[in-house]
């Protein structure tokens, strides 16, 4: 097994630095949301930024991710440009999926980024087979899988644990525990409460990862990385996690304390990085700066990228109900 | 030496499902099967029997019993480049699968703007006729040709069962075939010079002036038997197999009703928001003007299908029901 990865000047800023991409992305998100530029149904990744950080610091660009509906930090650590995420939002025909999708269903082929999955535990199948077809044909990629705990309640959760292990599956599983499926807080939900145990009886390797901390949790996917690339199968990654935000924006938040989102936020991944980063004497206050100045311009100009976005024609209504080709 | 001239082959409809199998496994590397009990005990319906041995476990996959794990599987191997053909047991079963089905295979080239299809083929197994009761003797093929993304093939021919599984597999969107159990051993003699078959369209089985017969499945050799009865007593039935339920050839259908100006749809589905609903919806905006009678249908009785024979039997379209339908027609004229 790998120990912790050493975590440089370079690497420990970037990590900080997405994280901060998506804090702020959300920020900016839900003001839209509000003025109403972005409609539907809003889920924001707020307090989760040091999983899909730290999962992807284990990918290469030949990997595949399979997302959920809380797609926005997992599309921009996977490197999906900010306008076409924000443009996608506004409907836009230069978004990620045209405007089709909106906020839950984000797509980028190029990125191999087979879309945010609306359905509880709907994407885990997807994965199964996308790691099949590369067993054959992408011998040595990987597939990472994002869901909630609340997938673990489904039947797709569990037949594809067993599918994915039975079959040696280079797949990532990657649960991200924020503790409430919507509204539903997990002792009220599963009689198993260690989500990471499922899948051991699958005879997974399974771990519980800090998921606040984006260093533990890259440090866990490196060895599921390395277990999936070597052939030797699929791992689980429960990552304990904590959604600073309401589920979606029409929620009252009714089912949990302030108390409680006060205990998680002092564990922040946000400003601990930054904290441990300024500990150790890796993030100056001219490079703190530099990097906010350049996460605002960033998130202006996908903005501005959106504003000026075209509508699609409403005579393309009906295009790719039906495809004429397989794309390549 | 001149090249031989071949010789109509005789085979079942259960062979023809085999060989196309196997032509597409030996053709396409990209292309495997799987499905549950498809290998070691050779398909529960005995069409694939055989062929574990030949192509060996990568290629004829024997899955565990989960539907949508193995479904979503064949859906994310294929928008991740493989040709997979999925078998679904019977479309009983298919229903464990529905989350994948609908909102996976039918919306992932729509909902991210074309940038991924889903070149998928799952065959599975249709209809009532052989005493399974209930949970195996439903026809759902109607309820899959009301999902856009989809398409949805019923062969009821020989040849249809040898050669639409090629052009499926051809085809970049995810392609449902319906197999019926009552068909898995008819026997009929194959054209080898026909190669392969559009799945694009109906096709005209029986001509005939009098009444167009639409029918598909298992429905259409009984709308076949019951076209030769009423030939006898000078009623000459058009026979139209539908065979796409998906999207429906309405060119060919509207066709052969403009002409016989009368039709009975025949529908082993339940009557109520059927494919012959469907059919008929479209015939009365269409071709309203054109009809000399009231659109027929004749379709399974709205319960769950019976074990017992004779229940079963009256449950289903019957060959009598269609001769007594057209004669009712031919008699308003």
């Amino acid at each position: 097994m790998s120990e912790k990865p050493h975590i440089d000047r370079q690497h420990g800023q970037q990590l900080f630095r997405d994280m901060l991409r998506i804090r702020r992305f959300e920020a900016k998100c839900a003001e839209l949301y509000q003025g109403q530029k972005i409609r539907g149904f809003l889920h924001l990744y707020d307090g989760e930024e040091a999983v899909a950080v730290g999962i992807m610091q284990a990918l290469e660009e030949r990997d595949a991710i399979v997302a959920t509906y809380r797609d926005h930090g997992h599309a921009i650590a996977r490197g999906l440009p900010m306008g076409s995420l924000m443009a996608e939002m506004f409907g836009k025909v230069e978004g990620c999926s045209r405007g089709r999708g909106g906020s839950m269903h984000f797509f980028d082929r190029a990125r191999r980024f087979y879309g945010g999955n609306a359905i509880v535990g709907g994407g885990l199948p997807l994965s199964i087979g996308i790691a099949l077809a590369d067993k054959e044909l992408r011998p040595g990629a990987v597939t990472a899988c994002f869901f909630g705990e609340g997938a673990a309640g489904e039947g797709e959760f569990h037949e594809s644990m067993n599918l994915a292990e039975l079959w040696e599956l280079p797949v990532i599983f990657v649960c991200e525990n924020n503790l409430y499926a919507m509204g539903m807080p997990l002792e009220l939900a599963e009689a198993e409460t260690d989500i990471f145990r499922k899948a051991q009886a699958y005879r997974m390797p399974s771990e519980k990862v800090d998921g606040m901390n984006p260093v533990a949790v890259e440090a866990a996917a490196r060895r599921a990385v390395e277990r999936a690339r070597g052939g030797k199968g699929p791992s689980f990654l429960e990552c304990r996690t904590y959604r600073f935000r309401a589920h979606s924006m029409f929620d009252a938040q009714l089912y949990r304390t302030k108390e409680e989102i006060a205990l998680w936020k002092e564990r922040d991944p946000v400003p601990r990085m930054q904290a441990w980063l300024e500990e150790n004497h890796m993030l100056s206050a001219e490079e703190l700066k530099r990097i906010e100045d350049q996460v605002d311009v960033e998130i202006d100009a996908a903005v501005t990228f959106a504003e000026a976005g075209q509508w699609e024609k409403v005579e393309d209504l009906e295009r790719f109900v039906l495809m004429d080709e397989v794309p390549q | 030496m001149s090249s031989p001239v071949a010789k109509p082959v005789r085979m079942s409809y259960r062979e023809a499902c085999r060989q196309a199998i196997r032509d597409a496994l030996t053709n396409d590397p990209r292309t495997f099967l799987m499905g549950e009990d498809v290998g070691l005990y050779g398909g529960c319906y005995a069409v694939t029997k055989g062929l574990l041995d030949e192509f060996g476990p990568r290629r004829i996959r024997d899955t565990p019993l989960s539907e949508s794990a193995f479904v979503g599987a064949g859906i994310g191997a294929a928008i991740a480049g493989m040709h997979p053909i999925v078998e679904i047991m019977t479309c009983n079963f298919s229903l464990l699968a529905l989350d994948q089905l609908l909102n996976n295979a039918a919306s992932i080239a729509h909902m991210s703007g074309g940038q991924f299809a889903v070149p998928l083929v799952i065959r599975m197994a249709t209809g009532a006729g052989r005493q399974l009761a209930a949970q195996h003797s439903h026809s759902l093929e109607g309820w899959y040709a009301h999902i856009p993304g989809l398409k949805v093939l019923a062969p009821g021919t020989v040849e249809d069962a040898r050669h639409m599984l090629r052009s499926a597999l051809a085809d970049p969107n995810p392609v449902l075939i319906f197999e019926h159990i009552v068909l898995y051993n008819v026997e009929d003699e194959l054209d080898p010079a026909v190669e392969s078959v559009d799945i694009g369209s109906a096709k005209i089985r029986r001509p005939g002036r009098d009444v167009s017969v639409l029918a598909y499945g298992n429905s259409l050799p009984k709308a076949l038997a019951a076209a030769d009865t009423l030939a006898k007593e000078g009623i000459e039935a058009e026979v139209v197999d539908i065979r796409v339920l998906r999207p429906l050839d309405n060119a060919t259908i509207f066709e052969s009703v403009t002409r016989t100006r009368r039709c009975i749809i025949v529908d082993e589905g339940w009557k109520s928001g059927s494919i012959s609903a469907e059919i008929a919806a479209r015939l009365s905006e269409n071709l309203f003007f054109e009809l000399d009678a009231p659109i027929r249908r004749i379709c399974s009785r709205e319960v769950p299908i019976p074990y017992s024979r004779h229940m079963e039997e009256a449950a289903l379209p019957q060959t009598s029901a269609i001769i007594e339908s057209a004669r009712t027609l031919i008699g308003s004229r």
